[in-house]
């Protein structure tokens, strides 16, 4: 699909990768305590440390001199939205990697089976039906289950096509897509005066995040992490095609069901806990890939780590720095648009863009 | 190790390749296998790999059923090189080719020395060490069919499977790895087995050959006695002269349709 016709070696940062890899985890940290102190009431960031650690250790001589809205805005405000942007972001990029290893297509991103639509349904019939099951969490609930029964009828269109692979999942997602978009267009339709509601939960927020969404979203962040960094050696196979890696010892029956259901699962759970933000999950692992080739091993916790700081800082400048607040999923396809023509046109020209 | 193929029954939606294949592949030999297109010389390939399961009858290898080989255990013993070589991702060629020793390596360990030898020392064997930095998308097809072929040498196995290996390389580079392959033949005993387009390859190289006929095996045996105007008629149509060229000293085959 790219080919990139340069003749010459590439230079790549791939002997760096370690380096790197620990920088960017650095620079996660930093990013997170700047972060919490900027907005509408600016803290310093040794008192944002000063409260993070006399939260956690107990240790009251550290927030001694600390006075309690900071304390309040630090830990219950900021820090569990900055946290959860932090994991989705993380999480749509690691998606990102998997998706476009299995389907063989440098252009798929965590949505592309349909499982944004999807989460995107359940969570426009809960709010047109005031469900309120699961308290506060029927939206996310709603999202999740539409999200992952989405992924089994995709899965289940595919496979049913004469064996599921790329192609067949591609265009099986296209479908159930096209078929939830016209579902969601007719509840906004009979929504009347809630489609604001609708249309708010669509275009992705962080506002008002709890411990709670932190939890979840890290927890499938941290499960699917694990299931990817081990198969990640496979993903380099299946990157060549299902008979070569085959041929080449992967279970090429088992491992990218595995791989494909554990990413739809963490693209899910993101979806629901933010709504939906696009272009992390295309853009980051393209980059990184540019930077550390594409070896899954290295990409993987490269496109973890800098997927969670930009969607962070997209988040604290929607947050923090523009004086009205615009839905992130909104400003991500803003800038992340255009930004992905660039890449796309330069690498076309015969520069190394990927 | 060779192959025993006993009763294969094998359809695709709504065609069925084989019905009743039976087939002896044997070890240690170059087996060169041809037929029209379409005629089941792939999917052959596929049940051999194990990478689709016949819906009836048994395969056995090296005298034990196939399926009782693990994934793992099968990809050192196995290797091959496929007919579609398509690469989306900007893999460089040496990294491509160090993949061929995964089966050998396990899952989170480094490569060792060995590996690197063997890696180095195919890519010199493959003429792709000039550009192994390069990103595999970049190069020709030609270029890019002998790093796949580097990777499946790399593999290091006894037995080593070719689909149309050689169908996009010029006729320098095809002798030179044929050559290699026919060489690990006979010092090494190991067991080629290679689907081929070219008739003129498939004489001169193979020791036996299968010729397939719409999922049927039309003749099988030793080059010479199967390479004749007779058989090439009734799997290819095609009138045939065959001989031993004077020149390479090779079976040559010349045809014109009848």
């Amino acid at each position: 699909m790219f080919n990139a016709s340069s003749n010459t070696p590439i230079h790549r940062l791939q002997n760096h990768s370690l380096l790197m890899t620990g920088l960017l985890a650095l620079a996660l940290v930093i990013t997170i305590s700047l972060s919490a102190g900027m907005g509408y009431m600016k803290i310093a960031w040794v008192d944002v440390w000063r409260v993070v650690g006399g939260s956690l250790t107990g240790n009251v001589g550290l927030i001694a001199d600390v006075d309690e809205l900071t304390r309040v805005i630090v830990m219950e405000v900021r820090l569990p939205r900055i946290l959860t942007a932090a994991a989705v972001g993380g999480g749509l990029a690691l998606c990102g990697v998997v998706f476009q290893g299995i389907l063989l297509n440098p252009l798929a991103d965590p949505y592309t089976l349909g499982v944004s639509a999807g989460a995107a349904f359940g969570a426009a019939l809960a709010l047109l039906m005031n469900l309120t099951v699961a308290g506060i969490y029927s939206v996310p609930v709603c999202a999740f289950v539409g999200a992952t029964a989405t992924l089994m009828l995709v899965v289940y269109l595919s496979s049913s096509a004469g064996g599921a692979n790329a192609n067949n999942l591609i265009l099986s997602g296209i479908i159930v897509a096209a078929i939830l978009s016209a579902g969601i267009s007719f509840l906004k339709f009979v929504a009347d005066e809630q489609v604001s509601v609708i249309i708010f939960w669509l275009m992705g927020s962080f506002a008002s995040k709890t411990w709670i969404d932190v939890g979840l979203s890290s927890t499938f962040l941290l499960v699917g992490l694990l299931v990817f960094v081990f198969y990640a050696r496979d993903l380099n196979l299946l990157c060549l095609g299902r008979r070569a890696a085959a041929s080449l010892g992967v279970d090429d029956r088992r491992v990218p069901w595995i791989l494909l259901v554990t990413a739809s699962l963490v693209a899910a759970a993101c979806v629901s806990v933010s709504g939906i933000i696009g272009f992390v999950g295309l853009l980051v692992p393209h980059m990184m890939r540019a930077l550390v080739g594409p070896d899954n091993r290295r990409l993987l916790p490269l496109s973890l780590f800098s997927g969670a700081i930009l969607l962070l800082c997209a988040d604290t400048v929607t947050r923090a720095v523009l004086p009205h607040e615009i839905p992130i999923g909104v400003l991500t396809a803003l800038i992340g648009g255009p930004f992905f023509c660039y890449l796309f046109r330069k690498r076309q020209t015969g520069g190394r863009g990927f | 190790m060779g192959f025993a193929l006993c009763g294969i029954g094998f359809a695709h939606p709504g065609k069925t390749i084989f019905d009743g294949l039976d087939l002896d592949l044997s070890a240690g030999r170059f087996t060169g296998i041809v037929g029209p297109n379409g005629c089941g010389k792939t999917t052959l390939l596929d049940l051999i790999c194990r990478h689709i399961r016949p819906h009836r009858g048994e395969i056995q290898y090296g005298g034990r059923p196939l399926g009782e080989y693990g994934k793992r255990a099968l990809a050192g013993q196995i290797a091959l090189v496929p007919q579609d070589y398509g690469i989306n991702f900007p893999f460089t060629v040496e990294e491509v080719v160090f993949m061929g020793r995964y089966p050998h390596t396990p899952r989170f360990g480094a490569p060792s020395a060995e590996d690197s030898e063997r890696v180095a020392q195919t890519m010199a064997d493959c003429d792709v060490l000039a550009f192994k930095d390069r990103p595999i998308t970049s190069l020709s097809g030609g270029e890019r069919q002998r790093v796949i072929f580097a990777r499946a040498l790399a593999q290091d196995t006894p037995v080593l499977i070719l689909d149309e290996a050689t169908a996009n390389l010029d006729v320098c580079h095809t002798l030179t790895l044929l050559d290699r392959v026919a060489g690990l033949v006979q010092t090494e005993r190991r067991t080629v087995i290679a689907v081929f387009q070219d008739l003129n390859l498939a004489s001169a190289y193979s020791q036996e050959i299968v010729m397939v006929k719409a999922g049927r095996v039309v003749a099988a045996g030793p080059t010479a006695e199967v390479f004749t105007p007779q058989n090439l008629k009734r799997v290819f149509d095609v009138q045939a002269r065959v001989a031993v060229d004077d020149f390479t000293g090779r079976l040559q085959v010349r045809y014109k349709r009848s």
